[in-house]
This record gives C-alpha cells, structure tokens and sequence, in this order.
C-alpha cells in the first residue's frame, strides 16, 4: 500500500514573526523555514506505518518555489522513499494545493493521504478536507491514533467531549494532531542519504490544475500590543479599578 | 561507557558555516575543479540553519569576495547598500556629542567602497555557492570534541541528540556521528568552544599575548522613512563608556541599511574593570542619545542579539595549525580591530588555509599533518600586512582611552601607515581586569522605557532562541560553588550582568542564595566563558539546532 503525504514548507516555529511595514503580508526574506510541524508528524506516522508493515511506499509531495526541495530532503530524511515537488512560484490558495494534491493521488494511485491538520502559517485547515471531497473519498480529521487493517483505518480523533473513533474505508484522507506522536530526531546518515533520494518535478499544468484565486488577502497587520498594567495597593483600589472597567 | 556511533569519511571537514568556514569550503572545491580532481568537503554547523548563529554589523569590505568569487554581483551576493558617508562622533555625554572633522578619522575607519550587510544573509548565499560546488552542509549539529588520536586530530565527534537533563537517554536518544577527516578546519567564531581546547592542546598561544574579546550587542530597527539615509554609517566612542578614561572602552554603530532598515549596536570591550557594569544596559540607554533616538524614535525593534569579539589581532594570534587541522578566521581571531572588521579578514583566512590544503591534498599527502604551508601563506599575503599594521591600534585604546588613543591611533594609521616602529602589548587578559566590588559603585541604570529601551526578557524573545528544554546544561561551571561562595562576594556575581541573554541569575532564598542557569536563553555569545573572573564557565555545544535563530543579523 502506498502512502502520499504532503508537507508544507513555512516560516520556523521557531521564529517571531514580523508583518511587513506596508501590511501585505510577513516577513519571509531571510527568516527560517521548516517543515509544518503538524505535516512532520504525518511524516513521521507514515514512517511508523512502514515500519509495521502496514504500507509499502510513502512518497512525499510538497507545492511551491525552488526553496520547497529543502523541506522535500527533510521528508526524504524521515523515511519517504520518493519526492515529488510540485513547482509554483506564486501564492498557492487551499483550494488550488488541495486540487493538484488530489490530481497527484490519482496518479500515483494511493490508498492514503496524510498530512498535517493544518499549516502553523495560514493556521486555514482546509486542504486535507477538500482533498477528501475533490476525490469522493473517505476522511479522518485530527488523528491521536492510527490503526491499519487491511481496507480500513481506525482513527482516533481528539473532540471536545473527548475521544472519538471513527472507522473509515481506504482511500482515505487522515489529517494529523499533535498527540499522535513525537517525531523523530533525524539523523545525520539519513540527511546523507535523502540527498541521493529522487525528487520528480511536475507543474500545475502538467496535472491539469489551474491556479484559482478564491481569496484575496486585503490587508495584515500584527496583533495589537498589550497596554500597560496597573499596580493596585489595596483590595479597594482593585475593586474600583474592576468596576470602572465594568467588569464588576 | 562506549556507544556505537556511524562514521563518515571526508577528505577535508570544516566545522562552522560562517564566512571563514565557507570560503574555505568553497575555494578548496574550486581548486579542486581547476586541477580535475575530486576533494570531498563536508560542512558542520550547530545553528539550527546557515546563518542562524551569525551576527555581525557589518560594513563589509568586499576584498576577499572579489577574490572568492570575482562575478559575485551577477551571481546575486547580498550586498546591497554601499556605503554613501562615515559620522564618526566622540559622545561626552548622554546629550552631548562631537562630530569628528573628516581630516581626523582615522584611515581604517573609512569605508568608502564598502557596503552595509547582513553577514547572516551573506553566509546563505555563500552556502549555496558551496552546495553549488558540491561541498556537504549540514546545519542542526554541533561539533562536540575533537577525534584526536595518537596526537592527531582526525576529525570531530557530533553531540548526542535526546540526552535528558540528568545526563539519562530520552526514548529518541540517538549518538552523534563521527565525521572523520584528512584535515580538519575549525572555523567555529570568537572563543569556539574545540578550538579553545586545542589551543590549550597544543599551546598554540605560547608565543602569543593573551587574547582580547569585547561584547556586541546589536539590534534590528525598522525606522521613519523620512529619517532613513540608506548608505549612512555612523560609529561613536565615549558615553555611555568611557571616553578619557580606560575603565569601560568600546565604541557604537548605527548603519542605514536598505528598505528603511537600520542597524544599531555597542561593542564593549570585556576589558572593563566594574563588575557591575552590564553591557545590555549600557546598550539600552545608549539608544537615548540625541544623536542615535533621531533616527529610532517612531520605529519597531525587530531583532536582537549579542556575540563576543575576538579582538587581539595579530599580537594574540595563535599558531595556526597543529597535527591533522588548523584554526581559521574568528576562531584563531583575525579580526582587524582598527577596521572594526572581521569578515573579509575571516574569509581571506579561510581561503589560504583552503590553499594549503587543496595543495598537499592534490599533491597526495595522506593527512594528519602539521601544514606548514598554511602559516607561510598567511604571512606573505596582504592579509598579513593588514593585521600588522593594526596590531597596535586595540592595546593603544586600552591603555590611553578613546581620546587619546584615538589620537595615537590617527597619527599611527594616517602619517605612519599603521607602521610604528613598536609595537604595544597588552598582557592582562580581560578577566583578570575586573576590580572588587567593594572598590565600585554600582551603576544605576535607568528604567527602559519600553520605546527606545528594553528589558532583556523581550530582548532575548526578539533572538528567537531556542533550546529543547530537557538536556543537560551546557554551561558547565567546573566548581558549582564559586559563583555563590566567592564570585558573588568579591564581584557581586558579574554574570547576572554581563550576560546578554538572562542566563544566570542569583536567587534569594530566604537565608541562602542560589545561582541559577537559564540555559535555554543562551544566545551562544560566549561572554561568559571569557569573562568569569574565575574561569569557572566552560561553554560546551548543547544539542545541535539549539540556540537563537537569527534572520538579517
């Protein structure tokens, strides 16, 4: 069984972001990228399904600039045993990635779709959904655990009242949480290794995809910063202060 | 206790991705290529990516890199913004200040066709030229030790990965490798921690005078486009330091940089004899000066960070090269202090020891010797002459002040080429200058403001360091009760103050008091392991990736 999971390449975690001074968006000239830690733990769960021997081949797709085959090698380093970079310059909308993803399973021919539950960048939780509903087929959000059994996954997912387990039918999309698990350090002979690892390069029209914009971004701006605190000397003082902010 | 560790084998191994490094990496790949033949070279690097731990000023003079890659504007180098015109300021106060007259500056200090850069931003685009020529560059890990064997180092061992706090393995505990080498260039910056254990090693700093570091701190603004002059460097000596006295030297930096960026820093020499001085906070209140706030008054801090300075020059260099490998650029301490420079001086340094190296290689030398030719080529080349003819100009700043010695420095660079008949050392090193905290007063600085000035809380955020949480420290004291039984009393701790980053701390516990290490904060300047006056700090690689991530520093 075969396994496309897809990895997003977005500003570090790591990294305090800065809005650009004309509001069209962050700062990214320069800043660290990384692997969208929730697509680094669908990587690394894919990596834990082979080593099973619940699937056979996990191959790695990513979309974007020359940049992505960095986050590509990360993927290759985890345990993927083939790239495949979906080369775009521009901005790429959800709905745009999620239609050249599900073009690229169809043609790989996958029995499972994993990725991130969302991207730290744009936090729009949308691809993986759309993904499922542009193929017609089965989907499991927020994953905590995974279990494989032949045709059918058994995931948990983490809800508001609790835990929810759902049995879906493969194909299937899975988005993962951050529970399910810990992803692995990556070891230097693996890095060595995944830069001899093949990484094919297609582009948008080559899987009939035409880029959609659906969403125009009007303006960013960073939150506002917090005001200054007031020292209180007694509980009276406290009182009022609440109180004439209504809060009392 | 011995754990199975992978090796991998390389011709030449480099450790540290800074300008030093690089340009080795990559003129050895183009010797190479020019005589046909094949020299694997592999690239180590504890920050978390290329560029990650690098922070400079930087007015950068482009000698070196024309030399490395003479097409480097076509080839897209990020230097961007030439230096258009030099202020230098002598501040007598906190809202006085001198501008010096042209014809007085001394000739380092002019930067016509120079550039204003991001030396992190230079180092990315250097690791692509190195990746382009087929070096291995492999950020997230540090080097830990030396391989030395039978006298001979043949590589490093890279630092555990999932060590616990405790010194236990984590479920993830994975070894670090072994990179073994023919040659191994150590290229880790000012006080790299290996480097430090091989110049004790091999007393490579017998013959030298004891080493000078400063502090510098720098910060990123983004200002009022009416304010911003791109092209404009500004440099200062005196207050918040001294300015006649030798008590607390250095100097300041604002540069104008490209899209209504500007840089500001203060570089604090560690030679400073109060222990209750703390560089941060001369840097916070230095930015309220009449002649800085012009310009940041209205703007955004977006970054902040602090790296030591190795700034002895040719007189504390050490020997360059022992069995198996050698020291390059900051981590031997080429910088040329009169220029207030170390970049061109850090590359050109790497490129000759890359020289030697390709040479012996090509001409098949097995490894593991001591490259005589290395020293050889440093001597005759113009890198070299640079450093002698500022070999004086640091020891003259310590011992007369920024006035005087600047005066000195003037006469000495300007009428005599930097070549005075003798030259002036500087035995004492720096943290041996401290005096007692009972023969000091403590300074009082004044609050930040939150608009100019800034705690170093949200100073060390703006780093964006990091450091997974549950490893062992990595600031080893070698006696854990020196900062509370005697630091503490005679120099009323200088740690809690001259670290940047808010690393340690003394905390009150009712009748005791506690000395407490906040590894994670660790902007890896290395001004602790310097400045202790009891030498008691001794910085090791934490786990690699750890550390600030800095983006245009």
């Amino acid at each position: 069984m075969k396994a496309l999971v897809s990895v997003k390449r977005v500003v570090d975690y790591n990294v305090r972001i800065q809005v650009k001074s004309d509001g069209s968006g962050v700062v990214t000239d320069g800043v660290k990228h990384s692997m969208n830690p929730f697509d680094e733990i669908a990587m690394e769960e894919a990596v834990r399904l082979k080593e099973k021997g619940k699937i056979t081949e996990i191959v790695a797709v990513t979309i974007g600039g020359a940049k992505n085959e960095e986050t590509l090698r990360t993927a290759l380093a985890f345990g993927a045993d083939r790239a495949i970079h979906i080369k775009e310059e521009g901005e790429v909308q959800p709905l745009t990635a999620a239609k050249a993803l599900a073009a690229t399973m169809k043609k790989e021919g996958a029995q499972l779709f994993l990725c991130g539950k969302q991207a730290i960048d744009d936090d729009a939780n949308q691809t993986g959904q759309m993904v499922a509903a542009l193929l017609d087929i089965a989907q499991a959000t927020f994953a905590s655990k995974i279990e494989i059994d032949g045709g059918k996954a058994t995931v948990t997912r983490e809800v508001d009242a609790g835990l929810e387990t759902l049995e879906v039918d493969l194909p299937a999309v899975i988005t993962t949480d951050l529970r399910l698990n810990e992803p692995r350090y990556l070891k230097l002979p693996d890095i060595m290794k995944a830069k001899k690892k093949p990484i094919e390069t297609v582009t948008f029209a080559d899987l009939g995809v035409s880029p959609a914009a659906g969403i125009k971004t009007t303006k960013t701006v960073p939150p506002p910063s917090r005001s200054k605190g007031v020292m209180v000397k007694t509980v009276d003082e406290l009182v009022s202060a609440l109180k004439a902010k209504g809060l009392l | 206790m011995s754990v199975e560790r992978d090796v991998m084998e390389y011709d030449v191994l480099v450790v540290g991705a800074g300008p030093a490094g690089l340009s080795a990496a990559c003129r050895i790949k183009q010797l190479a290529a020019a005589a046909g033949q094949e020299i694997s070279v592999c690239v180590i690097e504890k920050g978390s990516e290329v560029g990650a731990h690098i922070l400079s000023g930087a007015v950068f003079e482009p000698r070196a890199l024309n030399e490395l890659f003479p097409d480097w504007k076509e080839k897209g180098a990020p230097l961007k913004t030439p230096v258009t015109a030099d202020e230098i300021y002598f501040f007598t106060g906190a809202t006085r200040a001198l501008k010096m007259p042209n014809l007085f500056v001394p000739k380092t200090m002019h930067n016509e066709g120079n550039y204003i850069i991001s030396l992190a931003n230079l180092c990315r685009w250097l690791a692509q030229q190195a990746e382009a020529l087929g070096v291995e560059i492999y950020p997230g890990f540090a080097a830990q030790t030396a391989i030395i064997e039978d006298n001979v180092v043949r590589g490093v061992i890279l630092s555990d990965m999932g060590v616990a706090r405790d010194g236990t393995h984590k479920p993830d505990y994975t070894p670090g490798m072994e990179l073994r080498a023919k040659y191994t260039l150590f290229a880790e910056g000012c006080r790299g921690h290996i480097g430090k254990q091989l110049i004790a090693r091999y007393e490579l700093a017998r013959d030298a005078d004891p080493q000078h570091y400063a502090i510098g701190l720098k910060e990123i603004w983004t200002i009022d486009p009416a304010k911003h002059r791109p092209g404009l460097v500004v440099h200062g000596a005196g207050w918040p330091l001294s300015l006649f006295g030798t008590d607390a030297t250095g100097g300041s930096f604002l540069y104008h940089l490209e899209d209504n960026t500007v840089y500001v820093g203060l570089i604090v020499d560690l030679s400073y004899s109060n222990p209750y001085l703390s560089p941060f906070d001369e840097f916070q209140r230095f930015k309220h000066h009449p002649v800085i706030r012009q310009y940041l008054e209205g703007g955004t801090r977006t970054a902040y960070g602090a790296r030591a300075i190795v700034k002895g020059g040719l007189n504390a260099l050490p020997r360059l090269v022992f069995p198996g490998g050698m020291l390059i650029g900051d981590d031997a301490g080429t910088l040329n202090f009169a220029k207030i420079k170390g970049s061109h001086t850090a590359m050109k340094c790497g490129m000759i020891a890359a020289e030697a190296v390709a040479e012996a290689l090509l001409a098949g030398n097995p490894g593991g010797e001591v490259l005589e030719s290395y020293p050889a080529k440093f001597k005759a080349s113009w890198l070299y002459d640079e450093l002698y003819r500022s070999r004086n100009f640091g020891p003259v700043l310590h011992k007369f002040g920024a006035l005087i010695g600047g005066a000195i420095n003037y006469i000495e660079q300007n009428w005599f080429g930097g070549k005075f008949p003798w030259t002036v050392h500087d035995l004492k090193p720096d943290h041996a200058a401290l005096k007692l905290a009972s023969e000091c007063k403590p300074i009082a600085y004044p609050k930040p403001d939150g608009k100019l000035s800034f705690d170093k809380l949200s100073s060390v955020f703006l780093s964006s360091t990091n450091h997974e949480e549950d490893q062992p420290v990595h600031l080893q004291l070698k006696d854990p009760s020196i900062p509370i039984a005697k630091n503490l009393p005679l120099y009323a701790e200088p740690a809690q103050r001259y670290c940047p980053a808010g690393v340690y701390e003394v905390i009150d516990e009712g009748n005791t008091k506690r000395f407490q290490i906040n590894a994670q904060n660790c902007v890896h300047c290395k001004t602790c392991d310097i400045k202790d006056p009891a030498q008691n700090i001794n910085w090791v690689a934490p786990e690699g990736g750890g550390g600030p991530n800095y983006a245009n520093m």
